[in-house]
């Protein structure tokens, strides 16, 4: 874990970016201005509980992101990353606990929010029928985005989606549909972007075109982004901090570099195996 | 100027109500299906009703009181058919995920799915009614102001009973799906379509009129064997759906607050 010290430096810089955030006008909308910034991480999740009948799939975690920063969600399967995801989403209730997302309460509040949040996931699919061109409308729409057309050229530019734009998504390659859902998720520039395996069932070179796509967004957004993967080396580059979640609890939450240097490793791979055959403890109590 | 929340919420809806238009225009079996079962309906009903009426001195005297009645089971079944399939296909692309995490609401979600209900109505209906014209000489929009009474009532019905399914569904996922083809069924005989309610037993007469569309066929069989309006049927009938259909909007509330609780909307499998 990381130490108070850590937190306090952390906490603030994260004050810090907030008050000078809070003298740009720039891109904001009414409703961040309103918000007061000083205080509010863009995520709070606090002694979060979530019980399906007797199975615990999240047991009591919490956690707060800064704004602006990329945090990767690590965990193997089972261990409540996308029950995490789903109630920060507002899909989900919690059984106890509570979640803030850019200050809204989740999902009591959610529509006070969505609109500056978006998802990403390889368990969700666009309309096959629709062409890609079609889907970014309705969302667009949906999501009350100005000047719609523009947005849509510049996002198809940027993914470089151009020569697939009027086709439906059902004829596209998985690498290509991979595109469309991350233009999907970022046709509201959303200040909070969540993404569940982003780059799962692509071709290494795809994987790393998506990353350094994300990678752009973030820098260029300033948003803040929750991954989670099973893409240790995904999580490697594209994170400044690590949760390792096991069993429904956090098993650990530290940047990489302290996680490497604390378990002796070389690469987060070998931590997460430390962590999920509970080896990480020993090796601790050990030094 | 900022845009209005009204303003957003018809927006949403519209923005809906084109990813159906969409749906429909880039698939022409969609189509044609929405006209295929309603036109075989007709030619049974009506070729039959021919032969009655060659046959019978009264049913010669009050034809197309069949024809109207399939008509009208249509309007009732497609009706919600056309609200059903509509979220259907949100399941079956596994978009519902996408819809609930975005700034839709609820309310403008089902908005949207009865107004795609009117649409597929007026797609397959109107050429129907066009050849039921042609072919059995029966003329549905005869029915003047009546029709529109008739067609109100109806459909506020079809949608009381798509909202349920659609709750159901949100709950239940896939493994729920007959229900939207089936459901109305039940119906059927209890609504008395073809037939007057006395001929009911009259234990299950009571559960008929507890049934909006009951009325609208008793009105319509009035309307056309004795050419009598019978607006007290219709103001019943309004009373019932206006009951029905805010039970189904408390129920479609409380299954998505369940699915919400459960985990359904993570998954839109069975």
């Amino acid at each position: 874990m990381s130490s108070q010290g850590d937190r306090g430096a952390e906490a603030f810089r994260g004050l810090a970016a907030a008050l000078v955030s809070s003298w740009l006008p720039c891109h904001m909308s009414g409703s961040q201005k309103l918000m007061p910034m000083l205080q509010v991480p863009a995520i709070a999740v606090d002694q979060l509980v979530k019980v399906y009948k007797t199975t615990r799939a999240v047991d009591g975690i919490s956690f707060a992101l800064r704004a602006g920063s990329i945090t990767g969600l690590l965990g193997g399967n089972g261990a409540g990353k996308t029950t995490t995801i789903a109630m920060i989403l507002g899909l989900l209730t919690p059984t106890s606990g509570s979640v803030r997302v850019l200050g809204a309460e989740m999902p009591r509040q959610r529509y006070h929010v969505l609109h500056r949040l978006n998802f990403e996931s390889p368990y969700m699919d666009l309309p096959h029928r629709l062409s890609v061109r079609q889907n970014l409308e309705i969302f667009g729409r949906l999501y009350a985005v100005e000047g719609l057309h523009e947005r849509i050229v510049s996002l198809a530019d940027e993914l470089d989606m151009m020569e697939f734009l009027d086709r439906p998504v059902g004829k596209l390659s998985a690498g290509q549909k991979t595109r469309v859902a991350l233009a999907k998720a970022l046709i509201n520039s959303p200040e909070v972007l969540l993404l569940d395996e982003p780059t799962a069932s692509l071709d290494p070179d795809t994987a790393d075109w998506v990353r350094g796509r994300l990678e752009h967004f973030r820098r260029s957004r300033a948003a803040t982004v929750l991954l989670a993967s099973h893409n240790m080396a995904e999580v490697e580059r594209l994170c400044e901090r690590v949760i390792i979640m096991k069993r429904g609890r956090i098993e650990d939450d530290d940047t990489p570099q302290h996680l490497l240097v604390r378990y002796g490793r070389e690469t987060l791979e070998e931590v997460f195996l430390d962590v999920a055959r509970g080896r990480g403890q020993a090796r601790e109590a050990a030094q | 100027m900022p845009t209005s929340a009204v303003t957003l919420a018809l927006q949403r809806i519209a923005a809906m109500v084109l990813r159906y238009i969409y749906l429909l225009r880039s698939s022409w079996t969609r189509l044609l299906d929405l006209i295929y079962w309603p036109a075989v309906q007709l030619f049974v009903w009506g070729f039959l009703q021919l032969y009655i009426a060659q046959n019978s001195g009264f049913f010669a005297r009050v034809s197309g009181v069949f024809i109207a009645a399939v008509l009208m089971w249509d309007i009732l079944f497609r009706g919600q058919l056309g609200f059903s399939v509509s979220f259907l296909e949100e399941m079956w692309s596994r978009n519902l995920g996408n819809l609930m995490i975005s700034p839709l609401r609820p309310i403008e979600f089902v908005s949207a799915l009865m107004i795609m209900s009117l649409i597929r109505l007026a797609i397959g209906m109107l050429p129907v009614t066009l050849l039921a014209i042609a072919f059995f000489g029966f003329n549905l929009f005869g029915l003047g102001i009546a029709l529109a009474v008739f067609f109100l009532n109806l459909i506020l019905t079809s949608w009381a009973v798509g909202i349920v399914i659609t709750g159901v569904l949100l709950r239940n996922g896939m493994g729920a799906e007959n229900l939207a083809w089936t459901l109305m069924f039940v119906l059927m005989p209890l609504t008395c379509i073809y037939y007057p309610v006395g001929v009911l037993p009259e234990w299950l007469q009571l559960i008929a009129w507890s049934l909006p569309p009951t009325y609208v066929f008793e009105g319509m069989r009035a309307l056309l064997m004795e050419h009598l309006f019978r607006a007290d049927l219709m103001l019943e009938a309004f009373a019932l759906n206006g009951f029905y259909f805010s039970l189904a909007v408390i129920a479609f509330l409380a299954l998505l607050e369940s699915a919400r609780s459960a985990g359904s909307l993570l998954q839109s499998g069975e």
